[in-house]
């Protein structure tokens, strides 16, 4: 009996989100009275692992493999597959990313192991193992009862945070047997923009919809978010427009966001937007309709112009950062 | 070639949830039933990769998982240009119970490309695409933002932090389709709506096969406390709250 965690990096590096997948598992384990292990794969320093002893787990499991550094969805399955049966894990934990989209379908039907996605919280029963979930994107949840040996979880960003508990991890070298012939994609090129905080991972964000009427309008937005240190965001129509990138698109068709901070300029709140923002920890509201439904959903509003507004709201944060 | 798109049959994404009495299910009276939006998606862009490949595509089918009550959305997808229909009659148990009924149904078929959504609106599963491939040993790609067949070449561009990757897969393969796959869902004309009534729509009965999860009990989210206004006239008072009072900055 122990838990797996499956620990994701990028370009070797872990993220907060990493170490939130590993604070979960490590609760479970604690409460399932056993031992949480980390499985990382690809190039990472010996260094980086051992910080994932902070945060409870007791052994890492290294796969350290020159050709898992593209993502082949049925070869990572099968590497995965392995350290969960080398270690007679009875559960495993993802986070929610598009990674673990990719793999742990594969990794539930290798192992005939329950999956479940968007979980929100710590296991409500342990037998019946049952956890909380997310449906119908945060309009309501869901309680999930397993009735497989191993179970799989892949938890929704933001819902456990993430939590020290020193642990003096052991590195282990893990050498999982994935044949050649298991690689059937193949990536031809990458197209990365960098030194740009990524929207999935900011703490703050800063949102822009059809009320800044039109893309010139952007500047203060942006530079908001530039004394924030936020990502910028937008509403679906502003992305069809071309007003800005797709990539910034949130709600139920574009990203699902969890970030301490949103603040929304000129959104109506549509149901299909909360959906991808709803999760946030506080929301602000810049809108000049008092009926306006984002304010259902905020916890502080302003009525008002978001022209006005933002420059007025730019003097105000500036002071605060150059005072705190 | 001969595509597949995989269709879950969802409420409309404006549903309003209500519980019923026991709530130990969600209250589906009354509600609009629609094709999983990223499948409306998926169905636009394989209608447009066949129109472009002059004749090589030469059907595209729809498979959904799902008792009678699923039938107007899988004619809707005939109506939308879909050329034939599989429904498979059972629940939906989950995931893996309805992702091995595909698989199983669809065996003897030699599907070139296989497209499925990344999740269903309804329970946000996100795992159905991927357990279908296992299931038929295929190579699967996750998050693909754009399809592009060249003769016998599939590239797609999968979303990664921060940008995207080219990725070329062996075929046949299963692509689990997202944002920017296509650009809006097709309409269904008239005559698609007159000629879906003639288009084949097979029920083929389920098979044995186990469910590995179960929802037990559901509940609506916290009610949220009433938004505090802060006067336009001196929105410094916002920065205060965000820092005394949410303590998050
Ligand atoms: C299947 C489906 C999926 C969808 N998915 C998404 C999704 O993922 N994300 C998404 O965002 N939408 C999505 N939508 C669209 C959604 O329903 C709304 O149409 C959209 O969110 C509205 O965008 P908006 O708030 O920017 O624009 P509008 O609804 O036009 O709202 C503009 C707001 O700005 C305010 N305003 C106007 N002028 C000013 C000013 N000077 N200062 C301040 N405020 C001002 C107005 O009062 C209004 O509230 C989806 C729709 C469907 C059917
Ligand atoms: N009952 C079903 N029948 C056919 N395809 C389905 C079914 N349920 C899910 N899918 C496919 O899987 C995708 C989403 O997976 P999931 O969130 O796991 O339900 C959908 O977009 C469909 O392509």
């Amino acid at each position: 009996m122990s838990v797996l965690i499956y620990t994701e990096n990028f370009d070797g590096k872990f993220k907060k989100s990493t170490f939130e997948t590993v604070s979960y598992g490590a609760e479970i384990a604690r409460q399932m009275g056993t031992t949480a292990i980390a499985l990382s794969m690809g190039n990472v320093a010996d260094d980086d692992l051992k910080t994932l002893g902070n945060y409870g787990a007791s052994k890492v499991l290294h796969f350290n493999d020159a050709r898992f550094a593209n993502l082949d969805n049925s070869a990572f399955a099968t590497a995965i597959a392995q350290a969960v049966e080398k270690e007679g894990a009875n559960v495993v934990i993802m986070s929610g990313s598009n990674i673990a989209k990719a793999v742990a379908p594969r990794v539930s039907v290798k192992l005939k192991a329950g999956l479940v996605f968007a979980v929100s919280g710590l296991p409500k029963k342990l037998s019946p193992f049952t956890v909380p979930k997310k449906v119908f994107h945060g309009k309501a949840f869901a309680d999930v009862v397993f009735n497989s040996a191993i179970k799989i979880l892949s938890i929704a960003q933001n819902s456990f945070g993430v939590k020290e508990h020193l642990q003096n991890a052991a590195i282990e070298a893990f050498d999982a047997k994935v044949d050649d012939s298991a690689f059937k994609t193949k990536v031809t090129s990458v197209e990365k923009s960098t030194g740009k905080i990524i929207l999935t991972d900011a703490e703050v964000i800063v949102s822009g919809g059809r009320g800044m009427k039109s893309p010139e309008n952007w500047k203060p937005l942006e530079e908001l978010a530039g004394i924030l240190g936020a990502a910028t965001a937008c509403s679906r129509p502003v992305s069809d427009e071309g007003w800005r990138p797709h990539s910034e698109h949130v709600g139920q068709t574009g990203k699902i966001i969890a970030p301490n901070l949103y603040i929304a300029c000129g959104i109506s709140g549509a149901i299909q937007h909360l959906a991808g923002v709803s999760s946030s920890k506080v929301i602000v509201a810049i809108n000049s309709d008092k009926e306006a439904p984002i304010f259902s959903a905020a916890d502080y509003g302003i009525i008002g112009d978001a022209q006005k507004i933002l420059p007025e709201l730019i003097t105000a944060f500036r002071k605060f950062k150059s005072e705190n | 070639m001969k595509i597949l798109v995989c269709i879950s049959n969802v409420p409309d994404t404006t549903t309003k949830i209500k519980l019923n009495g026991e709530k130990t299910a969600i209250d589906l009276a009354g509600v609009q039933w629609i094709i999983n939006p990223w499948d409306e998606l998926a169905l636009t862009r394989a209608l447009e990769l066949k129109e472009a490949s002059a004749g090589k595509i030469t059907k595209i089918s729809v498979i959904s998982v799902g008792s009678q009550g699923a039938e107007p959305t899988i004619r809707k997808a005939l109506a939308i240009g879909a050329d034939d229909a599989i429904r498979i009659n059972t629940e939906p148990k989950d995931a893996y119970f309805a992702a091995f009924q595909v698989a199983e149904a669809v065996k003897t078929e030699a599907y070139d490309i296989i497209l499925c959504g990344i999740e269903s609106s309804d329970y946000n599963g996100s795992a159905f695409g991927g357990m279908l491939a296992e299931f038929m040993d295929l190579p699967s790609v996750s998050s693909v933002s754009s399809f592009e067949l060249t003769g016998d070449v599939v590239k797609v561009n999968r979303e990664i932090p921060g940008g995207y990757e080219v990725v070329e897969p062996q075929l046949p393969f299963v692509a689990v389709v997202q944002k920017g796959i296509a650009k809006e869902p097709r309409i269904p004309s008239m005559r698609g709506i007159m000629m879906a009534r003639q288009k084949p729509l097979k029920v083929v009965e389920a098979i044995m096969a186990d469910a590995l999860t179960g929802f037990v009990a559901f509940e609506p989210p916290q009610p949220k406390a009433a938004c505090k206004m802060v006067d336009p006239a001196n929105v410094a008072e916002l920065v205060d709250l965000l820092h005394k009072e949410a303590k998050i900055i």
